[in-house]
């Protein structure tokens, strides 16, 4: 892996091991599944893992290691289940992680695997019928606390719960982990221009710019770029890093607020750490393999990538 | 009849003085859907959201999970056709208490088909969680606010605004899955909503001179349905059952008794007088019942076709029609 470069910082290599650990779980999911969302460990190990282990202020996992069986859809005299456990207690000046992107539910239970908040064999539920580990999450799956599996949806649900908490006086940050794709989608853009009208500037979002979606490549589906220039435009603080670096992650984080919602486009390599899946391109959404030849060249890599 | 003027506008000023979690969206539409006394009141419990509803309705979802009261105001079309999947993700499927007013139902304004709602009832009613109402005077505006605020997840409201008739005694406030019994009779039930409880009053004395014996119901509660005396209504009457609704016959009142009847094995007729299955256009209200068929004429003939006779009633024995002045200071715009 390119990103083997001993760093001085403790902090920064455990963010490394800990990404290597969500790509070496994703993929070996996917081997045994013969089916994952492979890309979307690539391009986000990295900043999940920056997120959990060096920005977040959040407590212990309040949730049980291994997910308990679903308890049913939120109704009248039921009282819902939710995911956010496994991201600690609420607290008032705790942080809270508004996941968006839930198509990548896998990588997500990963790096809660990889930081402790949940069981190794967690995993083992995905997309089983009865569990709360499914392949899209919503709010009762492990690390979500609220349902975005439309799109676009969940900054503004995320700027709701930021202006309550605002109003009870909340100093905790809401962290929204979106992905590129959503910048396609009106109801983006209605969000970001709320959150700086409303001056939420205890919102910052992370975008996972890895330049693919459903159909293959962005620029060959719907152009979203200049995206810097274009939420600086709507008002937005807005910071461009590689999605790769933990020290350029973390570094827009480390800013005081200043009124405006914050940023950061995280850019990424769909395929990093994962050479095979170059050959792939440019359908990368979901890897199911083509034959059992393809599927050992993976378990082969699998086996050669770094601890 | 009395008529009384911005009943809500004064009404949630007063009410929500004591309940500081009751925060307000709004969409651009703040004096026309009557929360503008709210916003000058409770300035920090008013959040303008601007024309953009799919935001606001996630939004309010959000505020709702973190134990705020978010009362959405804008017309009903721009809530359930303008957002309807953020309804569904952020508010419907979490069970979250956000209450949503949805303004200008059906014939209520010349503003045309993209004002008009008319299948607002039949779209929310078939969300999972949703509870549906319907005001039908200045009775039900004034006294909703407490039976809304009871109910523990979504509710969706079908507004009325500006100038409204009281039908209703003051006393006898809204309640959550209680038709208001208007008369009782034995050969016809009626079920109204909305305006056109109103509108069916103007037949009643026609019909009664006639010797017509008409159990009539006003109906706010569209979901649940669960209702024992609409329930007993609809299986009590001798000729059968009429449903009158300001939307189209396609889900909404008309369809939730065809339901009710079908499941109670009721073997009665059932006229649906409502929207036919089409769009309104833009006019004025009269002229909308009237040309769709949602008035008091329409009514008289739908008894006919149940007591299969020709009651000889002309528009000269019903009562006079109520017109609203289309410029008023009870309303922002013409609309």
């Amino acid at each position: 892996m390119q990103s083997a470069t001993p760093s001085t910082k403790a902090w920064v290599d455990d963010v490394r091991r800990v990404a290597r650990g969500v790509r070496r779980r994703v993929l070996d999911h996917t081997i045994r599944n013969n089916g994952g969302y492979l890309s979307q460990a690539c391009s986000s190990a990295e900043t999940l893992a920056t997120l959990y282990l060096r920005l977040m202020k959040l407590g212990p996992s309040v949730a049980s290691p291994v997910p308990p069986p679903f308890q049913g859809v939120p109704k009248a005299g039921r009282k819902a289940t939710n995911g956010a456990g496994y991201n600690g207690e609420h607290a008032p000046d705790g942080d809270r992680l508004y996941f968006s992107a839930v198509h990548y539910a896998l990588p997500l239970y990963a790096t809660l695997i990889e930081t402790g908040r949940m069981a190794e064999d967690g995993l083992r539920q995905f997309n089983q019928d009865g569990s709360t580990v499914e392949m899209i999450g919503a709010e009762h799956s492990p690390g979500l606390e609220l349902t975005g599996g439309s799109l676009g949806q969940t900054l503004s649900q995320a700027g709701g719960v930021a202006l309550a908490r605002r109003l009870r006086g909340e100093s905790g940050r809401n962290w929204v982990y979106m992905s590129d794709g959503e910048m396609q989608s009106g109801q983006t853009w209605e969000a970001v221009q709320a959150l700086v009208y409303h001056r939420l500037d205890g919102v910052i979002a992370y975008v996972d710019v890895n330049g693919q979606q459903c159909d293959g490549k962005m620029t060959d589906v719907m152009a979203v770029e200049p995206l810097h220039a274009r939420l600086e435009a709507f008002g937005a603080r807005v910071f461009s890093v590689d999605g790769h670096d933990p020290e350029q992650l973390a570094a827009p984080a480390e800013q005081p607020p200043d009124g405006r919602p914050t940023v950061v486009l995280a850019y990424t390599d769909p395929c990093r750490g994962m050479p095979l899946m170059e050959a792939r391109r440019p359908k990368l959404h979901y890897v199911r393999f083509k034959d059992e030849a393809e599927r050992s060249s993976f378990a082969d890599m699998l086996r050669e990538m770094p601890r | 009849m009395e008529i009384l003027s911005k009943v809500h506008a004064r009404n949630l000023v007063s009410w929500a003085a004591d309940k500081p979690q009751v925060v307000v969206l709004s969409a651009d539409l703040t004096s026309s859907t009557e929360v503008d006394l709210f916003r000058d009141a409770y300035p920090e419990r008013f959040f303008s959201m601007g024309m953009a509803e799919q935001n606001m309705m996630s939004f309010a979802g959000g505020l709702a999970r973190e134990g705020m009261f978010p009362f959405v105001h804008t017309f009903a079309v721009f809530i359930y056709r303008r957002a309807y999947d953020q309804i569904a993700d952020s508010i419907a499927y979490p069970n979250l208490p956000v209450r949503m007013f949805g303004f200008l139902p059906g014939v209520t304004t010349p503003g045309g088909a993209t004002h008009q709602a008319i299948e607002d009832l039949s779209v929310m009613r078939s969300l999972p969680n949703l509870t549906v109402l319907e005001v039908g005077d200045a009775t039900d505006v004034e006294t909703l606010l407490d039976p809304v605020q009871a109910v523990q997840g979504p509710v969706y409201v079908r507004m009325l605004r500006g100038e409204i008739p009281r039908l209703f005694p003051e006393n006898e406030p809204f309640r959550v899955g209680q038709a208001r019994v208007l008369t009782h009779g034995s050969d016809v039930t009626l079920l109204s909503s909305g305006l056109c409880t109103e509108e069916a009053l103007r037949a009643a004395a026609a019909l009664e001179r006639r010797g017509v014996s008409i159990q009539h119901l006003h109906v706010s509660t569209l979901k649940p349905f669960d209702d024992e005396t609409v329930a007993h209504a609809v299986t009590s009457a001798s000729k059968g059952v009429i449903t009158m609704e300001n939307h189209t016959v396609l889900g909404g009142l008309g369809t939730a008794t065809a339901e009710l009847m079908a499941g109670l094995g009721a073997g009665r007729p059932l006229i649906r007088v409502g929207i036919q299955d089409e769009f309104l256009h833009g006019a004025s209200r009269p002229y909308l019942m009237k040309e769709y068929g949602l008035d008091a004429a329409a009514l008289v003939r739908a008894v006919e076709t149940l007591l299969h006779e020709d009651l000889a009633i002309g528009e000269g024995d019903l009562a006079a029609v109520r017109l609203e002045n289309v410029h008023s200071a009870a309303k922002a715009e013409a609309l």
